[in-house]
């Protein structure tokens, strides 16, 4: 019995092989759904808004409904001047969002699944937090690392703890979506490598179990596919109030 | 693991960069902003007809306290039109009275008048029938004549007396 290999999927594959010096930088399978997923979310929001109407439409809708969703995001966990990266946070969920809906697509490629592209986002995104709260507060930022309220003798166990879960945060961040796209699209694969070998040990009924099995995974992974770019979204929201506010 | 393959990752970092960079340039400048202007030209509208109909709302309660004013009015005028007329047919009606039993009072004092006056000639007409009556009676007690003056004095006094 040759059941596939869960990690096959994952695989890059060069479409187009290009080289700049001795660096690979081929555009592949990955780039592909990169760039699809960018396309879709400009058709959304710029083709659906170019010709607003009062009474919106689906598409129109859709857009308006992740613009204020994301603005709302923003406000309540980041606060108003949380504002001013808005086009920032918007893109890097609707990116998340769109590629790990995509991803669901049989025989497409998930590129959140692989922590380098996951963790660039994350890095960037604690880059840009940190130069944000420097450039707010200066060398106040430190105290963010002092939790208020603390005995002096305290603060020697717990300012390195601070320092440590401040510098942890684009590990988390990216190996949280990474682990959790990588995890479900192989449980899936697994169980559907099941339901044929199954299928023909137990004259077709024993092959249906894995195939309910399957769909339900299925069901659960539109749920975390969206509960993954909200996370990441939220989190990007929680780490800018800190360097705008400083707890 | 395919995630491990580190000669994978500067072409997925580069085709990241360029796939970011053109949504974000792209959502920064045209989408988001095409999306705000859709929702605030809602709001606006939203706003302008609340609006305007708060203003009508104003015109039609502004319209409605004239009609009760003008209401308040005419029936404030027809009341004193009303008054004024009760009162000027009063004040006619008494006037009619006064004149009315002024030309009674009048009447009457020259009925009384005229009947003071019929009593005065029916006493006079009184004296000359008493003084015949004494006289006969006296002719016919004593059969001759009669002294004309003691009859009209002895008259006169019975008179007197019983007026």
């Amino acid at each position: 019995m040759a059941t596939e290999n869960p990690l096959h999927q994952f695989e890059i594959a060069r479409i187009v092989p290009l080289k700049i010096g001795n660096v690979d930088v081929s555009f592949t399978n990955s780039s592909l759904f990169m760039l699809i997923s960018v396309f879709l979310i400009i058709a959304l929001v710029v083709l659906s808004t170019r010709k607003a109407s009062l009474v919106p439409g689906r598409w129109q809708s859709m857009a308006e409904l992740s613009y204020e969703f994301v603005a709302k995001l923003i406000t309540e966990n980041a606060g108003q001047d949380g504002l001013k990266y808005f086009p920032f946070i918007f893109s890097i969920f609707m990116f998340i969002l769109v590629g790990n809906f995509i991803g669901l697509v049989p025989y497409s490629f998930t590129f959140t699944s692989h922590i380098v592209v996951t963790f660039a986002m994350a890095a960037v995104v604690f880059v840009g937090v940190t130069a944000i709260g420097i450039a707010r507060h200066g060398f106040h930022f430190l105290t963010l690392f002092v939790p208020h309220g603390v005995p002096k003798a305290l603060l020697l166990l717990l300012v390195p703890i601070e320092v440590l879960s401040y510098f942890i945060r684009p590990f988390t961040l990216s190996i949280r979506l990474f682990a959790n796209m990588m995890a479900g699209h192989m449980i899936l694969v697994i169980f559907a490598s099941f339901v044929v070998p199954l299928g023909i040990a137990g004259a077709g009924i024993a092959g249906l179990l894995p195939l309910l099995v399957d769909v339900g995974l299925f069901l659960l992974e539109v749920l975390v596919a969206a509960l993954q770019a909200y996370v990441f979204a939220i989190l990007t929201c929680l780490y800018l109030r800190d360097a705008l506010y400083l707890h | 693991m395919p995630q491990l393959d580190f000669a994978t990752f500067p072409a997925q970092l580069v085709w990241l960069l360029i796939s970011f960079v053109i949504l974000y340039v792209v959502m920064s400048k045209v989408g988001l902003p095409q999306v705000d202007r859709a929702i605030a030209a809602r709001r606006d509208r939203i706003e302008g007809d609340l609006e305007k109909a708060q203003q009508m709302k104003a015109e039609t309660e502004a319209v409605i306290a004239a009609y009760e004013k003008a209401l308040a009015e005419a029936r404030a005028s027809a009341q004193q039109t009303l008054k004024e007329t009760t009162d000027r047919l009063n004040a006619e009606a008494a006037e009619r009275q006064r004149a009315a039993t002024l030309k009674l009072d009048k009447e009457t004092e020259a009925a009384e008048g005229r009947i003071t006056e019929a009593k005065m000639a029916a006493l006079a007409n009184l004296r000359s029938v008493a003084v015949e009556v004494a006289r006969a009676a006296a002719q016919k007690l004593t059969g001759g004549a009669v002294d004309e003056t003691r009859l009209g004095t002895a008259v006169d006094a019975v008179l007197k007396e019983r007026a």
